[in-house]
């Protein structure tokens, strides 16, 4: 069996499943939720929220005004030009160069960070179109054949349930 | 509202196409061909075919450079600070707005490339090492713009498509055929785990951070393209601050125009309400009376510096043979939204539309007013001279408007034009509040673990 799920109605009947699994003995991270939008009202939207995409994001702006800064340098002072009078290497207009590219640096190492960590542009082992219509899908993957008929007691035990096996 | 109820309302246009957008797509995209082939015109025959010439070398082309940059506020700036505020209005709005933005900045960023006389060799404007030093010119405000206007296009392009992933996945789940294949492949496999959720979520939340000193620094480099040359009534320090306010003013004007069009064409008063044109509205009265400020100041500090050049402008402009421009320049962008949006009775939808029309004009008119009469009366006699735009700039000038519609129009045909799951989170499931009134507070049911 590829998963076992059941979609629910409102977030309140998705925590109770979440909950029902949990005393099943299913650790958080086996239990797979889907919603068409964030669930942050309950406590199941908060599973998986550590993150270090700020701290990336920072590295990222690093790097780019490291390179903006090395572009600046390295090309000013191989091509020394006179532009006004100004130094051959300006720190005024050089600032700007390095803001926009340290702005590009975070955001770039961002958007990569999503990426990977949301796990986009991968294959999903499961997945129900009925979610889009506003369902929440809680269930399992791959569960071990032994403890089917458990899960989908816990599953099924939530009022107003659609329990799916694939 | 129920989800599919959603759904099939901000799904409908992608999977039903009526005559209107047919008829609308022939129409803009005439125009926009009629541009095209005006701009082959002008590389064939040559700059001669324009009204540029000495000394005014930026006519209608970089007025229109500057005009679109400036509407690209609209989107990704007000987008962004209404999400950093977490302004729960904001909803319905800001897919709209961040459109804007992507289109506007490239509409924008073409006129460098039709402003020459010789575009196949638009690449030598890159900063690339090579014979002509552009590379390691750091110190030219025109390599400012290049890294500027690259690093704002690349990140709004982020910020409208990051949060389109889910949207894209709700029509995958409803279409069939090649469209499910072709939405299957840009959601990218989402699929709402509360990880992805989260991890959106926080990337909004940084690229918002991020996009606002970007914007800002966007418009206030394309001030330096004029605040850095010797050119009476350019080099003033007030020019930064203006630009960014002009911009971001023009940029409402233009979401509120876009809005309204919306609403009606795609049927979406029960998504793009009232309040949503009543809380622009007031934006654009603010903006309004700050363009009003910084344009007294300017006008004081010039006035009272009496210099010669300078004071030339600023009668020609005032008083003679640019007056009538300038004085539709006040009322478009002062008086008109001022009355219209001061006014509680005329803030509605319609007062909106009309003050945002004024405004477009009246900012187009400023761009225009800041660049021609400054650059045919500088310093010396010799210098002095005038500008007549030609038709091949006037129609590519119409056309720009032309393509932007024509590109709303086509990315409200293929991609939800408003946010579908924003939207969803909108309403809390135990307040029962309405759409437009946002989310009310997290509400944490924190169940004990087993």
């Amino acid at each position: 069996m590829k998963a076992i799920y059941g979609l629910y109605g409102d977030g309140m009947s998705a925590q109770q499943a979440v909950n029902r699994l949990r005393a099943a003995g299913v650790a958080d991270r086996e239990i797979v939720v889907m919603s068409s939008q964030p669930m942050e009202d309950y406590e199941f939207g908060h599973m998986d929220s550590r993150t270090r995409i700020w701290w990336i994001a920072c590295l990222g702006g690093l790097i780019g005004m490291a390179t903006a800064l090395g572009l600046a340098w390295l090309t000013e002072v191989s091509w020394p030009i006179n532009v006004g009078g100004l130094p051959t290497f300006a720190w005024w207009p050089n600032l700007i160069i390095i803001f926009e590219l340290t702005m590009l640096g975070a955001i770039l190492a961002t958007v990569v960070t999503l990426a990977v960590t949301a796990g986009l542009g991968r294959g999903s082992s499961f997945y129900d179109p009925a979610v889009s219509d506003g369902k929440i899908l809680v269930g399992v993957a791959n569960p071990p054949e032994a403890s089917v008929h458990e899960l989908e007691s816990a599953l099924a035990a939530i009022h107003g349930a659609q329990i799916k096996m694939i | 509202m129920p989800h599919s109820r959603i759904n099939n309302d901000l799904l409908r246009p992608l999977f039903q196409t009526s005559w209107r957008f047919y008829l609308l797509v022939g129409i803009f995209g005439s125009i926009v061909l009629a541009a095209l082939i005006a701009w082959l015109s002008q590389a064939y025959f040559g700059f001669g075919v324009t009204g540029i010439a000495w000394p005014i070398y930026w006519g209608f082309y970089v007025t229109n450079f500057v005009f679109w940059i400036g509407i690209s506020h609209a989107g990704t700036l007000i987008s962004a600070i209404l999400r950093l505020v977490d302004a729960g209005w904001r909803r319905p709005v800001t897919r709209c707005a961040e459109v804007i933005t992507v289109f506007a900045l490239m509409i924008g960023a073409l006129f460098p490339i039709i402003h020459l006389g010789r575009p196949w060799l638009a690449f030598w404007l890159f900063p690339y090492p090579s014979e002509r030093l552009i590379w390691p010119n750091f110190r030219s405000p025109l390599v400012w713009d290049f890294f500027a206007i690259n690093t704002y296009l690349t990140g709004s392009v982020l910020f409208l498509v990051l949060p389109m992933i889910p949207d894209f996945a709700v029509v995958r789940d409803k279409a069939t055929g090649l469209r499910k294949k072709i939405y299957g492949i840009l959601a990218l496999g989402w699929r709402g785990t509360p990880k992805q959720w989260h991890r959106l979520e926080s990337a909004m939340s940084i690229m918002a951070v991020a996009i606002v000193p970007v914007a800002v620094s966007v418009h206030t480099i394309v001030s330096f393209d004029f605040s850095m040359a010797p050119v009476p009534m350019w080099q003033t320090t007030i020019f930064g601050p203006y630009f960014v306010a002009g911009a971001i003013f023009s940029g409402i004007a233009g979401l509120l125009i876009a809005m309204a069009l919306l609403r009606r064409f795609l049927h979406l008063q029960e998504y793009l309400l009232p309040i949503h044109f009543q809380n622009l509205g007031k934006l654009l009265l603010v903006m309004a009376l700050l363009w009003g400020y910084f344009v007294f100041n300017e006008r004081l500090v010039t006035y009272y510096g009496n210099e010669p050049s300078e004071m030339a402008v600023f009668w020609r402009t005032q008083r003679e043979s640019f007056a009538p421009l300038y004085w539709t320049m006040i009322i478009g962008n002062f008086v008109l939204p001022v009355v219209l949006m001061g006014i509680k009775y005329f803030r509605t939808i319609t007062g909106c539309v009309i003050a945002s029309i004024g405004v477009i004009v009246g900012m187009w008119l400023e761009r225009f007013l800041i660049i021609v009469p400054s650059l045919g009366h500088k310093y010396l006699p010799y210098s002095f001279g005038t500008y007549r735009p030609q038709p091949v700039e006037i129609i590519i000038a119409i056309a720009t408007f032309a393509a932007m519609t024509l590109l709303y129009v086509l990315f409200a045909k293929f991609v939800p034009i408003i946010s579908i799951w924003e939207l969803k989170t909108g309403p809390s499931e135990r307040t029962g509040l309405p759409h437009h009134l946002g989310h009310v507070g997290p509400v944490v049911t924190d169940r004990p673990r087993p």
